[in-house]
């Protein structure tokens, strides 16, 4: 088996509540909390949850864009949380992030060829013109035509302006791209083009992914394999195929049946019920953070925090769902 | 409004930088005619020495335009670089830069100018090095306030995940978005430094006579006979002051409409 | 709210220590030292020595400053050069005058901006708004003094109406008439553009709060213009109002003091500028120390004002 790309392990992010005259700090937002996973070279790893559930955070930190609480990120082997800022930004060359909100992520000021060209001269990669040159190459690579070079972002769709995003990503030709979302702020017609363009990008570059998002659809179309997060962290790691056809925790199980097209053949089967809210990640609840709305939870899901199996599918939970999906197995 | 605002700021610009052809006399030549109503050879008069009061009419928009423009550069200068130190590296650095702010503000602008410049001698280029050091407070909170925000966006963010040194993300991705802003209060500005140095070379603190500016021509008409009597003296430059300001203003008040439209399309 | 004021009270602190400090500075900058007021021409060098050392002057200059810190705290300003008696006790005399035009000033700006800029703002656009919006920027241009002179020129000297200057008439005035009668060019002058700028602040505001959901929710009610204006508009509108006041006494204060010197108004500023005539720097780091508390404690009660206004504004 190949070495990982990245290796996430115990990552933490605790955001501090101040309050009072001195701002003290009386407690903690546990964004992302204990998570560990590995990235492997040409792979999409997809990490799915709900909005608040830490993926994006952890998205973040695996780019030094948060710094973690605790834990260290690992690229090919080098621990980028400790790593001094300039060495760091050489480093980032080979890690680059598409956002989420095209709209935002493009400087309005700045004409999409400047835009482009501007990683390789601030690297002192290439010349002014070189660099320009260079960009006009990529642009076309994610299907916009040459012209667009001179336009400022506003001019452009939401779609366009999110190839323009991908493509700045892809000038300093990096090994690691985290896409955060990139695709939930587009139509959906569009999302298809996207997710293709990124799936085409990958083969031609031999690019490794990390996908975040929300949506199964986007997620299982693209990712090799996923991670399910929940309230900041991890509940089960596996392959896009496994996870599909028999989620071994309780809560992707809940997950996947709240997609819609996820299970075809069972579309008639009585649709399984969660009761009240995601808990507040500054009070998680004690025990397995899922057990306040876990269908099959026991007493010592309130108590014992349930540790990831170290399988070939890791699951964090005392009762797993058994690969013939059925819940009555584990009720 | 702005337009007209526009040509007759522009205008002035010209007068200033042309005088030397425009006027029609030295404004410092001394004529035998002094306090002499206005006539086919001085058109405005002269004053009370003498001096033709066109010309140094002309002559004075070179002191009220170079301290507008003076004052505003210094000011803006320093208020850009610590609100964006301050916005950008935050904590400690945030907190002594603001609390300066606040020391500053708490100053009687006015009166502190008035002191700064008796103790170190008033002049033209005392009055600009005075209010450009005193007038930066609202420039760095608007800044501050700009860059906090800007520095959230994800263009920010991809500026640090693209490996950029931060002068390069200070300078060229947040800075440009908080001209607009910084340009309103700066044309603004420049009005009220042009109100200021009138009225410190009105109370005999600034641009010191026989250099000709329109806040010290005025101050001629604090005696009661130059002021009942002799209008021609202290009516034009007057006039001349509250052209020039309003002019401004009115460019600001047009700057700040359509910069701010066009931040929210 | 309660932890919002003791935070704001806190960060007040140490800005108070550096107004203190810098006008301890600018004193030290100034040409002079107290040391010459127990000084003759013919005073040695170890005349100097002596008194400097009495005085503290050989001391380190924090030394200085924490001994005048102390003073001050005693209410003690040091003593005029100009004419030997204490600062404080100078300062004291001129108050009154300034208070008074002043407030006056800032009553009667308010008592005119609000009710203007309310009616330009209703009437958004129409010539009434463009007459206010036009008034309003000359207000902001004309130079003080300029103004002062033009009044000066029209109702005391062509028409006669009004005295040029001064408090009272001298030896027989000091009636209320006589008295108000002094008051009102000066006034009319430090008033205008505190009054031109207020207008335009509370037109804009009222012109946001017109276009708020809430109003019109309120006009789809059924509920009267006065009624709107005055219960939902105008509570929101002052906010931002109440933020300028703060701002405005600093420009206020600069008014005052050309506003003084053109009418010979026995003020604070008749003070400054006489001081500055005779440099006089005891008294004038004495006035700008206490102008520049005047300034941060207004600064201060605004943010607490605003805060108390604004129940959006929430500080944790």
């Amino acid at each position: 088996m190949t070495a990982p790309l990245l290796q996430v392990r115990n990552l933490k992010k605790y955001y501090p509540i101040r309050k009072g005259v001195m701002a003290r700090t009386v407690g903690q937002v546990r964004a992302v909390d204990d998570v560990s996973f590995d990235v492997y070279p040409g792979e999409t790893l997809g990490i799915v949850g709900e909005s608040g559930c830490g993926k994006s955070t952890t998205g973040r930190a695996i780019l030094r864009l948060e710094a973690p609480t605790a834990g260290s990120v690992l690229f090919e082997g080098t621990d980028i949380a400790t790593l001094s800022a300039g060495t760091m930004r050489r480093l980032r060359t080979d890690l680059q992030m598409v956002f989420q909100d095209p709209y935002s992520s493009l400087n309005p000021q700045i004409r999409i060829g400047d835009l482009l060209a501007e990683p390789l001269i601030a690297h002192h990669r290439l010349g002014r013109a070189a660099a320009h040159a260079r960009a006009a190459e990529i642009i076309q690579v994610v299907g916009l035509p040459k012209l667009y070079l001179n336009r400022y972002p506003h001019e452009l769709s939401g779609g366009q302006r999110q190839r323009v995003g991908i493509a700045r990503a892809l000038m300093l030709e990096p090994k690691l791209i985290v896409c955060d979302e990139p695709v939930s702020a587009l139509d959906v017609s569009i999302q298809a083009q996207v997710l293709n363009l990124l799936k085409d990008l990958q083969a031609e570059f031999g690019l490794t992914y990390v996908f975040i998002s929300h949506g199964l659809g986007a997620i299982r179309y693209i990712s090799d394999r996923i991670v399910v997060m929940y309230l900041g962290k991890v509940m089960e790691v596996g392959t896009t195929r496994a996870i599909f056809a028999g989620p071994r925790h309780p809560y992707t199980e809940i997950l996947l049946d709240a997609y819609p097209e996820a299970n075809p053949h069972l579309r008639d089967r009585p649709r399984i019920i969660v009761e009240g809210d995601v808990p507040s990640p500054a009070k998680p609840p004690a025990g397995c953070v899922f057990h306040t709305r876990c269908p099959s939870a026991q007493a010592i899901c309130r108590t014992e925090i349930p540790q990831l199996t170290s399988d070939d599918h890791p699951v964090a939970c005392h009762f797993p769902l058994s690969a013939s999906k059925t819940v009555e197995a584990v009720g | 409004m702005a337009v007209a605002g526009l040509v007759i700021v522009a205008l002035m610009v010209l007068t200033a930088a042309l005088a030397p052809l425009l006027a029609p006399h030295d404004p410092n030549q001394i004529f035998g005619s002094f306090e002499a109503a206005p006539s086919g050879e001085h058109l405005l008069g002269t004053d009370a020495v003498g001096r033709d009061v066109l010309s140094r009419l002309i002559y004075g928009s070179r002191v009220s335009m170079s301290v507008g423009v003076g004052a505003v550069a210094v000011y803006v200068l320093i208020g850009v670089l610590l609100g964006l130190l301050a916005g950008y590296y935050g904590r400690w650095v945030d907190l002594v830069i603001m609390r300066i702010t606040d020391v500053f503000m708490s100053f009687p602008y006015f009166m502190v100018i008035l002191i700064m410049v008796s103790i170190l001698g008033p002049s033209l280029l005392t009055i600009i090095a005075v209010i450009g050091a005193l007038a930066w407070p609202m420039v760095a909170r608007l800044v501050r306030g700009s860059v906090l925000s800007i520095k959230q966006t994800d263009y920010v963010q991809a500026g640090v995940a693209l490996g950029y040194r931060t002068p390069r993300i200070l300078f060229r991705h947040i800075l440009p978005n908080t001209l607009s802003p910084i340009i309103v209060n700066a044309t603004f500005g420049v009005a009220q430094a042009i109100i200021l140095e009138s009225g410190l070379s009105f109370l005999g603190m600034g641009v010191r006579p026989p250099a000709a500016s329109w806040g010290n021509m005025l101050s001629e008409a604090q005696s009661i006979t130059v002021l009942s009597s002799q209008p021609w003296i202290w009516i034009p430059p007057g006039l001349m002051i509250l052209l020039a300001v309003l002019s401004i203003n009115f460019v600001g008040d047009g700057l700040r409409d359509s910069l701010e439209s066009r931040s929210y399309k | 709210m309660g932890s919002y004021l003791i935070r704001r009270l806190l960060i007040g602190i140490p800005v108070l220590i550096g107004v203190t400090l810098i006008n301890f500075l600018i004193i030290n900058l100034a040409p002079g030292s107290p040391a010459d007021l127990y000084l003759t021409p013919t005073s040695t060098s170890a005349d100097v020595a002596r008194v400097e050392a009495e005085l503290g002057l050989d001391q380190p200059i924090f030394v200085q400053y924490f001994h005048w810190l102390t003073r001050l705290f005693h209410g003690d300003l040091g003593v005029s050069f100009q004419n030997r008696a204490p600062v404080t006790e100078l300062i004291g005399e001129r108050l009154g005058p300034t208070l008074l035009l002043m407030g006056t000033s800032l009553v009667i700006a308010y008592l005119v901006a609000i009710p203007i800029g309310i009616l330009a703002a209703r009437k958004k656009n129409s010539a009434t708004d463009y007459s206010v919006v036009g008034a309003s920027f000359l207000g902001i241009s004309v130079p003080h003094f300029f103004l002062g002179l033009v009044l000066i020129y029209v109702f005391a000297l062509e028409l006669g109406w009004l005295p040029t200057g001064n408090m009272i008439t001298l030896g027989r005035g000091g009636g209320f008439a006589d008295r108000v009668n002094h008051l009102i060019l000066p006034v009319a002058v430090l008033a205008t553009a505190t009054a031109a700028n207020m207008t335009r602040y509370v037109r804009s505001s009222m012109i946001d709060a017109f276009g708020q959901d809430y109003i019109r929710t309120a006009k789809a009610k059924g509920l009267g213009r006065s009624v709107i204006t005055s219960k939902h508009a105008l509570r929101n509108a002052l906010i931002p109002v109440v933020t300028v006041i703060g701002v405005d006494l600093s420009a206020l204060i600069g008014g005052a003091i050309v506003t003084e010197q053109i009418f010979q108004w026995p003020g604070i500023g008749l003070l400054t500028i006489q001081s500055i005539g005779a440099r006089d720097y005891a008294v004038l780091m004495g006035i700008n120390l206490i102008a520049a508390i005047a300034v941060f404690g207004a600064n201060l009660l605004t943010d607490i004002a605003y805060a108390v206004v604004d129940p959006r504004v929430t500080y944790a």
